[in-house]
């Protein structure tokens, strides 16, 4: 078992979870509060990684991450080390590609809350940001979960952007991903099985939890 | 005073009406479908009009002309609707407390124990809003609308849910509280009862236009001599 991996796959997925949140739970509100007609677009932006394939996201993010362009420059001068084949540059790629899994719930749950508790809250002068964390956040919690435990199960099964952004550096880059893919080159399948397991396990609790928390007491027939 | 000249579209239905209100309690009057949600949604600006100007004791609500639109939480208006749409995750004192984080902690349970008692419902401070009745979700519903202390209170047939006694002896003691603190209530219903217990200016909307404003008996006598006349000669 490579712990190494492990810890350094729930390190990436509890980090990108964390930023995830930080940047869902406004862009969502912006979503379904907003009036502007440019917030298709944004929508559309947000969703994107949906449909991209994960290598050609991966590898955009490696040409504009790298020497060549004059954000890749100044991102370097910055930190004084290059974003790709870096954490840092798997947390940016992994908060990209798993944006709309935080996204999508988050828009769900907050567009379930009755305009009228909405339009009751702005008459009373909750600004935007009180609106957002004194109702839509409460009454959404739900959603706010599901988003928090996509986000993580999705970066932590990741393999393309980890790839091409990340390589497979032990340590810094290699995650659980990356090791099983080694080991079936390898033809090591027992090991491959045991990594797939872990991966398979993880996934099945988490979304045991939401559905759990998301489940009437009484059924959902009663 | 409050002065406007509204004119919103909403798919086919129009609705144009410039007039004075000048009572502290206006009755907004008409069928269902007549416009009466619209306007009130207008002048607490939650939806925007084509074209609108909202005057507040000579005080610019919206003034499309100048490009002047106050949101909804700075025209120090309040507004309970039919259904009170209370905050289901917050307990009866914290929805009424809910409109005035500027206050501190002291003067915020002062005002809120305040506004319950005002509505009879002192009792229901801790409740859970979830366990409240029609009538009392409606009495906690215009406590969190008064607690802020507005200038103009848009009720949207607020009392439906109440008994007629107990709408009787709020409405009364609301008017004494609204007389003594200067608040312009602006009353949409389609009960003719609720028009003339209040005796009060009444608006009378049809299709989205002003038909007649003036004494509450007035207004409404002509409006049945009208449908009298519709039914033809008896």
């Amino acid at each position: 078992m490579d712990w190494q991996a492990l810890i350094l796959t729930l390190k990436l997925a509890t980090v990108t979870t964390t930023i995830l949140l930080v940047v869902a739970v406004p862009l969502a509100a912006l979503l379904v509060l907003g009036r502007s007609r440019w917030l298709a677009a944004v929508e559309a932006l947000a969703v994107l990684p949906l449909v991209l394939p994960p290598t050609v996201l991966g590898f955009f993010l490696l040409v504009l991450l790298g020497p060549r362009t004059a954000i890749g420059r100044e991102i370097t001068a910055l930190l004084g080390h290059p974003l790709a084949f870096s954490f840092s540059g798997l947390v940016v790629g992994s908060v990209i590609y798993s944006l709309p899994f935080a996204v999508q719930p988050l828009v769900a749950g907050f567009a379930s809350v009755e305009p009228a508790l909405v339009d009751a809250a702005r008459l009373l002068g909750a600004g935007p940001v009180h609106l957002v964390l004194s109702l839509l956040v409460p009454l959404a919690r739900r959603s706010l979960l599901a988003a928090a435990v996509l986000s993580f199960l999705h970066t932590m099964g990741e393999f393309g952007v980890v790839l091409m952004l990340g390589g497979d550096i032990p340590g810094a880059t290699r995650t659980l991903s990356i090791v099983l893919y080694n080991q079936v080159e390898n033809f090591d399948y027992a090991a491959a099985n045991r990594t797939a397991a872990i991966l398979l396990g993880l996934s099945l609790v988490a979304l045991a939890a939401i559905y759990a928390g998301g489940r009437p007491r009484g059924g959902r027939r009663a | 005073m409050l002065e406007l000249a509204l004119h919103a579209r909403r798919g086919s239905f129009q609705l144009d009406v410039e007039c004075r209100f000048a009572s502290e309690w206006t009755v907004v009057f008409g069928p269902s479908g007549a416009g009466k949600s619209t306007l009130l949604r207008l002048l607490a600006g939650l939806d925007r009009a084509e074209s609108a100007k909202i005057l507040l004791d000579g005080r610019p609500l919206t003034h499309s002309a100048r490009n002047l639109a106050l949101k909804p939480g700075r025209r120090q208006t309040s507004m309970v609707a039919q259904q009170p749409a209370l905050f289901p995750h917050l307990s009866v004192a914290a929805n009424v407390a809910y409109g005035l984080h500027h206050l501190d902690r002291l003067s915020r349970a002062t005002r809120v124990e305040e506004m319950l008692e005002l509505v009879d419902a002192k009792d229901l401070l801790h409740c859970r809003v979830q366990n409240l009745s029609g009538g009392e979700s409606q009495r906690v519903a215009l406590a969190r609308a008064l607690a802020p202390q507005p200038r103009l209170l848009l009720l949207d047939e607020p009392f439906s849910a109440l008994d007629g006694v107990a709408s009787d002896a709020l409405l009364v003691r609301l008017q004494h509280w609204f007389t003594a603190r200067r608040v312009q209530a602006v009353v949409a219903t389609h009960d003719a009862t609720d028009a003339l217990a209040t005796a009060a200016e009444v608006a009378l909307l049809r299709e989205g236009r002003l038909a007649a404003l003036g004494p509450a008996d007035e207004v409404l006598a002509a409006e049945r001599q009208r449908l009298l006349r519709r039914l033809g000669p008896v």
